[in-house]
Protein backbone atom coordinates (compact mmCIF):
# COMPACT_ATOMS: atom_id res chain seq x y z
CA UNK A 1 0.00 0.00 0.00
CA UNK A 2 1.10 3.94 -0.59
CA UNK A 3 1.25 5.76 1.68
CA UNK A 4 -0.15 9.43 0.77
CA UNK A 5 2.76 11.95 1.46
CA UNK A 6 1.11 13.78 4.07
CA UNK A 7 0.69 10.53 6.14
CA UNK A 8 4.66 10.11 5.83
CA UNK A 9 5.11 13.87 6.61
CA UNK A 10 3.45 12.95 9.71
CA UNK A 11 4.76 9.81 10.77
CA UNK A 12 8.41 11.67 10.01
CA UNK A 13 7.34 14.87 12.59
CA UNK A 14 6.40 11.82 15.11
CA UNK A 15 9.66 10.57 14.90
CA UNK A 16 11.31 13.61 15.13
CA UNK A 17 9.24 14.64 17.98
CA UNK A 18 9.83 10.86 19.78
CA UNK A 19 13.73 11.84 19.84
CA UNK A 20 12.95 15.19 21.74
CA UNK A 21 11.56 13.67 24.15
CA UNK A 22 13.67 10.67 24.90
CA UNK A 23 16.74 13.29 25.01
CA UNK A 24 14.48 15.41 28.01
CA UNK A 25 13.42 12.22 29.94
CA UNK A 26 17.18 11.49 31.90
CA UNK A 27 17.45 15.25 32.34
CA UNK A 28 14.42 15.55 34.16
CA UNK A 29 14.51 12.10 35.72
CA UNK A 30 17.96 13.38 37.35
CA UNK A 31 16.08 16.32 38.22
CA UNK A 32 13.35 14.87 40.06
CA UNK A 33 15.54 12.24 41.71
CA UNK A 34 17.86 15.22 43.08
CA UNK A 35 15.37 17.08 44.25
CA UNK A 36 13.13 14.97 45.87
CA UNK A 37 15.81 13.11 47.94
CA UNK A 38 18.15 16.15 48.41
CA UNK A 39 16.11 19.03 48.68
CA UNK A 40 14.99 17.95 52.93
CA UNK A 41 18.25 18.14 53.13
CA UNK A 42 18.88 22.12 51.88
CA UNK A 43 18.64 24.35 54.64
CA UNK A 44 20.65 27.79 55.69
CA UNK A 45 22.51 25.91 57.95
CA UNK A 46 23.83 23.51 55.53
CA UNK A 47 24.61 26.22 53.07
CA UNK A 48 26.53 28.12 55.42
CA UNK A 49 28.12 25.88 58.01
CA UNK A 50 31.06 23.99 58.41
CA UNK A 51 31.03 20.16 57.96
CA UNK A 52 30.94 18.49 61.81
CA UNK A 53 31.18 14.89 62.86
CA UNK A 54 33.46 13.34 60.24
CA UNK A 55 31.25 15.56 57.42
CA UNK A 56 28.41 13.36 58.70
CA UNK A 57 26.54 16.28 59.83
CA UNK A 58 26.69 20.23 59.20
CA UNK A 59 26.84 21.91 56.01
CA UNK A 60 28.82 22.09 53.05
CA UNK A 61 30.05 26.12 53.05
CA UNK A 62 33.72 25.33 52.61
CA UNK A 63 33.00 23.12 49.68
CA UNK A 64 30.62 25.34 48.18
CA UNK A 65 33.16 28.25 48.35
CA UNK A 66 35.98 26.21 47.15
CA UNK A 67 34.28 25.63 44.19
CA UNK A 68 33.44 29.47 43.46
CA UNK A 69 37.17 29.83 44.21
CA UNK A 70 38.61 27.49 41.72
CA UNK A 71 35.72 28.88 38.79
CA UNK A 72 37.10 32.49 39.65
CA UNK A 73 40.81 31.64 39.31
CA UNK A 74 40.44 29.50 36.19
CA UNK A 75 38.06 31.84 34.31
CA UNK A 76 40.68 34.84 35.09
CA UNK A 77 43.47 32.78 33.47
CA UNK A 78 41.57 31.32 31.05
CA UNK A 79 39.03 33.56 29.56
CA UNK A 80 42.14 36.39 28.51
CA UNK A 81 44.32 33.70 27.23
CA UNK A 82 41.90 32.00 25.50
CA UNK A 83 40.00 35.40 24.07
CA UNK A 84 43.63 36.77 22.49
CA UNK A 85 44.45 32.93 21.10
CA UNK A 86 41.06 33.24 19.25
CA UNK A 87 41.92 36.33 18.16
CA UNK A 88 44.65 35.99 16.85
CA UNK A 89 44.11 32.85 14.80
CA UNK A 90 40.72 34.24 13.10
CA UNK A 91 42.48 37.69 12.63
CA UNK A 92 46.05 37.41 12.20
CA UNK A 93 47.48 34.04 11.39
CA UNK A 94 47.74 33.10 7.98
CA UNK A 95 46.62 30.05 6.51
CA UNK A 96 49.23 27.40 6.95
CA UNK A 97 50.31 24.06 8.64
CA UNK A 98 51.31 26.10 11.40
CA UNK A 99 47.82 27.26 12.06
CA UNK A 100 46.17 24.20 11.22
CA UNK A 101 48.78 22.48 14.03
CA UNK A 102 47.60 24.88 16.63
CA UNK A 103 44.17 24.05 15.62
CA UNK A 104 44.27 20.68 15.45
CA UNK A 105 45.91 20.69 18.79
CA UNK A 106 43.07 22.69 20.18
CA UNK A 107 40.69 20.10 18.94
CA UNK A 108 42.82 17.66 20.72
CA UNK A 109 42.93 19.00 23.81
CA UNK A 110 38.98 19.35 23.73
CA UNK A 111 39.36 15.87 23.73
CA UNK A 112 41.70 14.86 26.23
CA UNK A 113 40.06 12.62 29.20
CA UNK A 114 40.02 14.98 32.69
CA UNK A 115 41.54 12.07 34.70
CA UNK A 116 44.77 13.22 32.09
CA UNK A 117 44.05 16.93 33.03
CA UNK A 118 44.16 15.90 36.70
CA UNK A 119 47.55 13.97 36.05
CA UNK A 120 49.04 16.71 34.21
CA UNK A 121 48.28 19.69 36.96
CA UNK A 122 50.09 17.11 39.35
CA UNK A 123 53.50 16.69 37.52
CA UNK A 124 53.47 20.33 36.13
CA UNK A 125 52.07 22.64 38.61
CA UNK A 126 52.17 20.79 41.96
CA UNK A 127 55.53 19.15 41.33
CA UNK A 128 57.61 21.03 38.91
CA UNK A 129 56.40 24.57 39.97
CA UNK A 130 56.68 23.54 43.46
CA UNK A 131 52.82 25.00 43.99
CA UNK A 132 51.96 22.15 46.14
CA UNK A 133 48.49 21.04 46.26
CA UNK A 134 46.84 24.41 46.29
CA UNK A 135 43.88 26.66 44.80
CA UNK A 136 46.39 28.28 42.04
CA UNK A 137 47.79 24.36 40.79
CA UNK A 138 43.90 23.66 40.94
CA UNK A 139 42.54 26.87 38.83
CA UNK A 140 45.49 26.51 36.33
CA UNK A 141 44.70 23.07 35.51
CA UNK A 142 40.99 23.64 35.06
CA UNK A 143 41.79 26.98 33.11
CA UNK A 144 44.03 24.76 30.67
CA UNK A 145 40.86 22.61 30.36
CA UNK A 146 38.50 25.35 29.65
CA UNK A 147 40.47 26.53 26.90
CA UNK A 148 39.38 24.41 23.96
CA UNK A 149 35.87 25.55 24.60
CA UNK A 150 36.68 28.81 25.39
CA UNK A 151 38.66 28.96 21.99
CA UNK A 152 36.58 27.45 20.01
CA UNK A 153 33.70 29.56 20.61
CA UNK A 154 35.30 32.69 20.36
CA UNK A 155 36.64 31.90 17.03
CA UNK A 156 32.85 31.12 15.86
CA UNK A 157 31.74 34.22 17.19
CA UNK A 158 35.04 36.15 15.64
CA UNK A 159 34.28 34.59 12.41
CA UNK A 160 30.66 35.29 12.78
CA UNK A 161 31.17 39.44 12.59
CA UNK A 162 30.74 40.13 8.95
CA UNK A 163 33.55 40.73 6.74
CA UNK A 164 31.77 43.75 5.28
CA UNK A 165 32.30 45.40 8.60
CA UNK A 166 36.07 45.02 8.87
CA UNK A 167 36.38 46.46 5.64
CA UNK A 168 34.15 49.47 5.95
CA UNK A 169 36.24 50.10 8.82
CA UNK A 170 39.77 49.21 7.74
CA UNK A 171 38.57 51.34 4.32
CA UNK A 172 38.45 54.41 6.33
CA UNK A 173 42.03 54.46 7.48
CA UNK A 174 41.16 52.62 10.47
CA UNK A 175 44.58 50.58 11.57
CA UNK A 176 43.41 46.72 11.88
CA UNK A 177 43.72 46.27 16.00
CA UNK A 178 41.62 49.33 16.16
CA UNK A 179 38.75 47.61 13.93
CA UNK A 180 39.17 44.59 15.82
CA UNK A 181 38.91 46.57 19.30
CA UNK A 182 36.28 48.93 18.04
CA UNK A 183 34.26 47.09 15.42
CA UNK A 184 34.82 43.01 15.87
CA UNK A 185 35.43 42.63 19.42
CA UNK A 186 32.19 44.50 20.83
CA UNK A 187 30.23 42.29 17.80
CA UNK A 188 31.47 39.11 18.72
CA UNK A 189 31.68 39.96 22.90
CA UNK A 190 28.46 37.98 23.55
CA UNK A 191 29.19 34.63 21.83
CA UNK A 192 32.94 34.65 23.34
CA UNK A 193 30.82 35.50 26.67
CA UNK A 194 28.11 32.63 26.06
CA UNK A 195 30.54 30.34 25.00
CA UNK A 196 33.22 31.01 27.67
CA UNK A 197 30.86 30.50 30.83
CA UNK A 198 28.96 27.21 29.13
CA UNK A 199 32.43 25.94 29.28
CA UNK A 200 33.53 26.71 32.95
CA UNK A 201 30.28 25.40 33.77
CA UNK A 202 31.19 22.17 32.52
CA UNK A 203 34.77 22.37 34.39
CA UNK A 204 32.56 23.58 37.80
CA UNK A 205 31.12 19.94 37.66
CA UNK A 206 34.66 18.07 37.17
CA UNK A 207 36.42 15.79 39.89
CA UNK A 208 39.12 14.33 37.80
CA UNK A 209 41.49 16.95 37.40
CA UNK A 210 40.74 18.76 41.24
CA UNK A 211 41.32 15.72 42.88
CA UNK A 212 45.15 15.14 42.81
CA UNK A 213 45.78 19.22 41.89
CA UNK A 214 43.54 21.24 44.97
CA UNK A 215 40.88 19.20 46.60
CA UNK A 216 41.19 18.86 50.26
CA UNK A 217 39.56 15.26 51.77
CA UNK A 218 38.33 17.48 54.74
CA UNK A 219 39.15 20.88 55.73
CA UNK A 220 36.65 22.79 58.04
CA UNK A 221 38.00 25.86 57.44
CA UNK A 222 38.20 28.93 54.43
CA UNK A 223 41.23 28.70 52.16
CA UNK A 224 43.46 31.02 53.30
CA UNK A 225 45.21 32.10 50.12
CA UNK A 226 45.84 30.79 46.69
CA UNK A 227 48.29 28.84 47.79
CA UNK A 228 45.68 26.86 50.13
CA UNK A 229 43.89 23.67 49.84
CA UNK A 230 40.54 23.85 49.45
CA UNK A 231 37.59 21.39 49.69
CA UNK A 232 35.29 21.46 46.11
CA UNK A 233 31.74 20.38 45.85
CA UNK A 234 32.31 17.30 43.29
CA UNK A 235 35.58 16.09 45.01
CA UNK A 236 33.44 16.12 48.15
CA UNK A 237 30.18 14.50 46.62
CA UNK A 238 33.00 11.87 45.97
CA UNK A 239 33.82 11.38 49.21
CA UNK A 240 30.43 11.45 51.01
CA UNK A 241 29.30 8.85 48.44
CA UNK A 242 32.05 6.65 48.37
CA UNK A 243 34.78 7.00 51.03
CA UNK A 244 32.50 7.88 54.40
CA UNK A 245 30.33 5.42 56.13
CA UNK A 246 27.37 5.88 57.27
CA UNK A 247 26.45 8.72 55.90
CA UNK A 248 22.70 9.67 55.81
CA UNK A 249 21.97 10.13 51.88
CA UNK A 250 20.15 13.40 52.17
CA UNK A 251 23.54 14.56 52.58
CA UNK A 252 24.81 13.46 49.43
CA UNK A 253 21.77 14.25 47.57
CA UNK A 254 21.63 17.68 48.97
CA UNK A 255 25.63 18.27 47.76
CA UNK A 256 24.35 17.35 44.14
CA UNK A 257 21.67 18.97 44.09
CA UNK A 258 23.79 22.11 45.08
CA UNK A 259 26.43 21.20 42.87
CA UNK A 260 23.93 20.79 39.48
CA UNK A 261 21.90 23.99 40.92
CA UNK A 262 25.38 25.92 40.51
CA UNK A 263 25.86 24.35 36.98
CA UNK A 264 22.61 25.20 35.42
CA UNK A 265 22.46 28.90 37.23
CA UNK A 266 25.49 29.67 35.35
CA UNK A 267 24.23 28.15 31.89
CA UNK A 268 20.88 30.34 32.70
CA UNK A 269 23.12 33.21 33.09
CA UNK A 270 24.85 32.77 29.88
CA UNK A 271 20.91 31.84 28.25
CA UNK A 272 19.67 34.92 29.41
CA UNK A 273 23.12 37.02 28.48
CA UNK A 274 22.52 35.84 24.89
CA UNK A 275 19.02 36.14 25.03
CA UNK A 276 19.11 40.00 25.93
CA UNK A 277 22.05 40.57 23.36
CA UNK A 278 19.96 38.91 20.40
CA UNK A 279 16.95 41.13 21.12
CA UNK A 280 19.62 44.03 21.03
CA UNK A 281 21.19 43.12 17.82
CA UNK A 282 21.02 44.70 14.91
CA UNK A 283 22.54 42.30 12.04
CA UNK B 1 45.10 65.30 -25.61
CA UNK B 2 46.05 68.12 -23.13
CA UNK B 3 46.04 67.49 -19.52
CA UNK B 4 43.50 70.45 -17.82
CA UNK B 5 43.85 69.79 -14.38
CA UNK B 6 46.69 68.23 -12.62
CA UNK B 7 47.30 64.12 -12.31
CA UNK B 8 45.61 63.12 -9.48
CA UNK B 9 46.28 59.33 -9.56
CA UNK B 10 48.53 57.90 -11.93
CA UNK B 11 48.52 54.24 -12.98
CA UNK B 12 51.07 52.34 -14.16
CA UNK B 13 51.80 49.23 -15.72
CA UNK B 14 49.07 47.83 -13.35
CA UNK B 15 48.95 43.94 -13.20
CA UNK B 16 46.93 42.14 -10.95
CA UNK B 17 46.25 38.35 -10.23
CA UNK B 18 44.27 36.62 -7.87
CA UNK B 19 45.63 33.10 -7.39
CA UNK B 20 46.18 31.99 -10.85
CA UNK B 21 43.35 34.27 -12.62
CA UNK B 22 44.63 37.69 -13.90
CA UNK B 23 42.23 40.28 -13.30
CA UNK B 24 43.93 42.72 -14.51
CA UNK B 25 46.53 42.80 -17.26
CA UNK B 26 49.08 46.06 -18.26
CA UNK B 27 47.15 48.78 -17.10
CA UNK B 28 47.86 52.63 -17.52
CA UNK B 29 46.01 55.57 -17.48
CA UNK B 30 45.38 58.29 -15.15
CA UNK B 31 42.62 60.30 -12.90
CA UNK B 32 42.67 63.97 -12.86
CA UNK B 33 42.03 66.02 -10.02
CA UNK B 34 38.58 66.86 -8.89
CA UNK B 35 36.62 64.48 -11.60
CA UNK B 36 34.20 62.05 -11.70
CA UNK B 37 35.28 58.49 -13.87
CA UNK B 38 33.12 56.46 -13.95
CA UNK B 39 34.24 52.98 -14.85
CA UNK B 40 31.74 50.77 -16.50
CA UNK B 41 32.30 46.77 -18.14
CA UNK B 42 30.74 43.44 -17.85
CA UNK B 43 31.21 41.29 -14.41
CA UNK B 44 34.71 39.65 -14.20
CA UNK B 45 35.98 42.77 -16.56
CA UNK B 46 38.43 43.59 -13.76
CA UNK B 47 37.03 47.07 -12.55
CA UNK B 48 36.12 45.97 -8.77
CA UNK B 49 40.00 44.78 -8.60
CA UNK B 50 41.19 47.84 -9.91
CA UNK B 51 39.35 49.75 -7.35
CA UNK B 52 40.40 48.13 -4.34
CA UNK B 53 43.44 48.62 -5.78
CA UNK B 54 43.98 52.14 -5.45
CA UNK B 55 43.18 52.12 -1.67
CA UNK B 56 45.35 49.15 -0.85
CA UNK B 57 41.95 47.05 -0.10
CA UNK B 58 43.75 43.78 -1.80
CA UNK B 59 46.22 42.99 0.17
CA UNK B 60 43.74 41.70 2.57
CA UNK B 61 43.24 39.15 -0.25
CA UNK B 62 46.42 36.52 0.72
CA UNK B 63 45.80 35.14 -2.83
CA UNK B 64 46.46 38.76 -5.01
CA UNK B 65 49.74 39.65 -6.25
CA UNK B 66 50.70 42.94 -7.67
CA UNK B 67 52.80 44.51 -10.37
CA UNK B 68 53.04 47.73 -11.63
CA UNK B 69 52.51 51.01 -9.60
CA UNK B 70 49.82 53.39 -8.54
CA UNK B 71 51.01 57.10 -7.99
CA UNK B 72 48.50 59.23 -5.58
CA UNK B 73 49.99 63.12 -5.78
CA UNK B 74 53.07 61.37 -7.24
CA UNK B 75 54.17 59.27 -4.34
CA UNK B 76 53.72 55.15 -4.59
CA UNK B 77 50.69 54.05 -2.85
CA UNK B 78 52.42 50.65 -2.23
CA UNK B 79 55.93 51.65 -1.88
CA UNK B 80 55.98 55.20 -0.46
CA UNK B 81 52.61 54.77 1.90
CA UNK B 82 51.08 52.78 4.91
CA UNK B 83 48.20 51.20 3.83
CA UNK B 84 46.14 53.38 6.57
CA UNK B 85 47.35 56.17 5.10
CA UNK B 86 46.80 54.90 1.47
CA UNK B 87 43.20 54.41 3.02
CA UNK B 88 42.36 57.27 4.72
CA UNK B 89 43.04 59.48 1.56
CA UNK B 90 41.74 57.20 -0.74
CA UNK B 91 38.17 56.04 0.84
CA UNK B 92 35.51 53.93 -0.84
CA UNK B 93 31.96 53.32 -0.73
CA UNK B 94 30.62 49.86 -0.81
CA UNK B 95 27.89 48.17 -3.23
CA UNK B 96 25.70 47.34 -0.01
CA UNK B 97 25.31 49.94 2.38
CA UNK B 98 27.51 48.67 4.97
CA UNK B 99 26.50 50.96 8.52
CA UNK B 100 28.34 49.69 11.36
CA UNK B 101 26.16 48.22 14.38
CA UNK B 102 25.93 51.71 16.24
CA UNK B 103 23.97 54.96 15.98
CA UNK B 104 23.72 57.31 13.24
CA UNK B 105 26.11 59.73 15.05
CA UNK B 106 28.75 57.12 15.67
CA UNK B 107 28.81 55.72 12.21
CA UNK B 108 29.67 59.09 10.95
CA UNK B 109 31.88 59.95 14.13
CA UNK B 110 33.79 56.76 13.77
CA UNK B 111 36.38 57.12 11.70
CA UNK B 112 37.73 61.04 12.84
CA UNK B 113 37.55 59.08 16.59
CA UNK B 114 39.60 56.71 15.51
CA UNK B 115 41.91 58.95 13.80
CA UNK B 116 42.15 60.61 17.26
CA UNK B 117 39.14 63.48 17.05
CA UNK B 118 38.36 63.74 20.89
CA UNK B 119 36.79 66.88 21.03
CA UNK B 120 32.77 66.52 21.32
CA UNK B 121 31.78 69.96 19.51
CA UNK B 122 34.28 68.77 17.28
CA UNK B 123 32.89 65.80 16.47
CA UNK B 124 29.22 67.32 16.00
CA UNK B 125 30.73 70.07 13.87
CA UNK B 126 32.44 66.78 11.49
CA UNK B 127 28.89 64.96 11.69
CA UNK B 128 26.69 67.72 10.64
CA UNK B 129 29.03 68.90 8.32
CA UNK B 130 29.46 65.40 6.42
CA UNK B 131 25.35 64.46 6.80
CA UNK B 132 24.48 67.86 5.00
CA UNK B 133 27.18 66.84 2.11
CA UNK B 134 25.65 63.49 2.14
CA UNK B 135 22.36 65.00 1.77
CA UNK B 136 20.82 63.13 4.38
CA UNK B 137 20.86 65.37 7.55
CA UNK B 138 17.57 67.11 6.98
CA UNK B 139 15.93 63.14 7.57
CA UNK B 140 17.67 62.34 10.52
CA UNK B 141 18.71 65.09 12.31
CA UNK B 142 16.06 64.72 14.57
CA UNK B 143 17.46 61.23 15.30
CA UNK B 144 21.25 60.92 15.42
CA UNK B 145 21.15 58.46 17.81
CA UNK B 146 18.71 55.61 16.75
CA UNK B 147 20.32 52.85 14.78
CA UNK B 148 22.24 52.92 11.52
CA UNK B 149 21.00 49.99 10.36
CA UNK B 150 17.30 51.09 10.67
CA UNK B 151 17.38 53.31 7.81
CA UNK B 152 16.22 52.58 4.28
CA UNK B 153 18.88 51.41 2.02
CA UNK B 154 19.24 54.48 0.25
CA UNK B 155 19.78 56.52 3.90
CA UNK B 156 22.05 53.96 4.63
CA UNK B 157 23.84 54.57 1.27
CA UNK B 158 24.21 58.35 2.15
CA UNK B 159 24.92 57.51 5.29
CA UNK B 160 27.98 55.43 4.30
CA UNK B 161 29.39 58.48 1.92
CA UNK B 162 28.78 60.31 4.94
CA UNK B 163 31.17 58.37 7.74
CA UNK B 164 33.30 58.35 4.02
CA UNK B 165 33.49 62.37 4.10
CA UNK B 166 34.02 62.66 7.78
CA UNK B 167 37.70 60.99 7.66
CA UNK B 168 38.70 64.28 4.86
CA UNK B 169 39.96 62.21 1.90
CA UNK B 170 40.80 63.09 -1.35
CA UNK B 171 39.60 60.17 -3.47
CA UNK B 172 36.25 58.71 -3.23
CA UNK B 173 35.97 54.84 -4.63
CA UNK B 174 32.34 53.83 -5.03
CA UNK B 175 31.86 50.23 -6.06
CA UNK B 176 28.66 50.09 -7.73
CA UNK B 177 27.16 52.00 -4.63
CA UNK B 178 23.57 52.28 -6.35
CA UNK B 179 23.11 48.48 -7.05
CA UNK B 180 20.78 47.85 -4.62
CA UNK B 181 19.21 50.91 -4.41
CA UNK B 182 15.48 52.04 -5.97
CA UNK B 183 15.48 54.84 -8.87
CA UNK B 184 14.42 57.72 -6.34
CA UNK B 185 17.41 56.96 -3.69
CA UNK B 186 19.48 56.43 -6.73
CA UNK B 187 18.94 59.97 -7.93
CA UNK B 188 19.84 61.16 -4.64
CA UNK B 189 23.26 59.16 -4.29
CA UNK B 190 24.03 60.77 -7.98
CA UNK B 191 23.17 64.26 -6.94
CA UNK B 192 25.68 64.17 -3.94
CA UNK B 193 28.45 63.12 -6.05
CA UNK B 194 27.48 65.95 -8.05
CA UNK B 195 28.12 68.36 -5.51
CA UNK B 196 30.99 66.83 -4.07
CA UNK B 197 32.73 67.36 -7.26
CA UNK B 198 34.14 70.89 -6.48
CA UNK B 199 36.16 69.23 -3.27
CA UNK B 200 36.73 65.49 -4.51
CA UNK B 201 38.40 63.56 -7.31
CA UNK B 202 35.82 60.85 -7.13
CA UNK B 203 35.82 57.02 -9.22
CA UNK B 204 32.89 55.46 -9.72
CA UNK B 205 32.13 51.77 -10.97
CA UNK B 206 29.05 51.08 -12.11
CA UNK B 207 27.26 48.32 -13.70
CA UNK B 208 24.70 51.05 -14.90
CA UNK B 209 26.37 52.33 -18.08
CA UNK B 210 23.46 55.03 -17.97
CA UNK B 211 24.66 56.02 -14.50
CA UNK B 212 28.09 56.41 -15.88
CA UNK B 213 26.55 58.64 -18.36
CA UNK B 214 25.24 60.87 -16.17
CA UNK B 215 27.61 61.56 -13.83
CA UNK B 216 30.53 60.85 -15.17
CA UNK B 217 32.91 63.78 -16.84
CA UNK B 218 35.04 60.92 -18.24
CA UNK B 219 34.66 57.08 -18.26
CA UNK B 220 36.88 54.06 -19.15
CA UNK B 221 35.66 50.77 -20.05
CA UNK B 222 37.19 47.22 -18.53
CA UNK B 223 36.91 44.20 -20.45
CA UNK B 224 38.57 41.01 -19.61
CA UNK B 225 40.89 42.80 -17.32
CA UNK B 226 41.95 45.30 -19.82
CA UNK B 227 41.47 49.09 -20.27
CA UNK B 228 39.43 49.01 -23.58
CA UNK B 229 39.27 53.04 -23.99
CA UNK B 230 39.17 56.02 -22.18
CA UNK B 231 37.74 59.03 -23.08
CA UNK B 232 35.21 61.90 -22.43
CA UNK B 233 32.03 60.50 -21.54
CA UNK B 234 30.09 62.90 -24.32
CA UNK B 235 32.88 60.74 -26.44
CA UNK B 236 32.83 57.13 -25.50
CA UNK B 237 28.87 57.11 -25.42
CA UNK B 238 28.67 58.71 -28.78
CA UNK B 239 32.07 57.97 -30.91
CA UNK B 240 33.88 55.35 -29.31
CA UNK B 241 36.78 54.18 -31.12
CA UNK B 242 37.03 50.72 -30.37
CA UNK B 243 34.60 48.11 -31.59
CA UNK B 244 34.32 46.02 -28.63
CA UNK B 245 33.00 49.17 -26.57
CA UNK B 246 30.69 49.92 -29.81
CA UNK B 247 29.53 46.50 -29.26
CA UNK B 248 29.00 46.51 -25.17
CA UNK B 249 27.29 50.11 -25.14
CA UNK B 250 24.67 48.65 -28.02
CA UNK B 251 24.08 45.73 -25.92
CA UNK B 252 25.56 43.25 -27.79
CA UNK B 253 27.16 41.32 -25.19
CA UNK B 254 27.58 42.29 -20.88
Amino acid sequence: MKLKSQTKQKIAFALLGLAAVIVIVPVALILMILIKRGLPAISWQFLTEMPRMGMRAGGIFPAIMGTLCLVACAISVALPLGVLTAIYLVEYARKNWWTRMIEIAIVNLAGVPSVVYGLFGLGLFVIFFHFGSSILAGALTLAIMELPVIITSSKEALMSVPRSFREASLALGVSKWETIRCVVLPNALPGILTGSILGVSRTAGETAPILFTVAAFYLPRLPQSIFDQCMALPYHLYVLSTQVPNVKPALQYGTALVLVGMVFSLNLVAIIVRAHIRSKKQW
Amino acid sequence: MVELSPVKIAVEDLNIRYDDVWALKDVNFSVKDKEILGVIGPANSGKTSFLRALNRLNDLDLGCRMKGSILLNGKDINREMDAEEVRKKVTMVFALPIPLPMSIFDNVAYGPRRHGVKDKKKLEEIVEKSLKASFLWDEVKDRLSSSGMKLSGGQQQRLCIARTLAVEPEVILYDEPCSGLDPISTAKVEEAMRELKSRYTQILVTNNVKQAARVGDRVAFFLMGELVEIDEAQKLFTTPRDKRTNDYLTGRFG
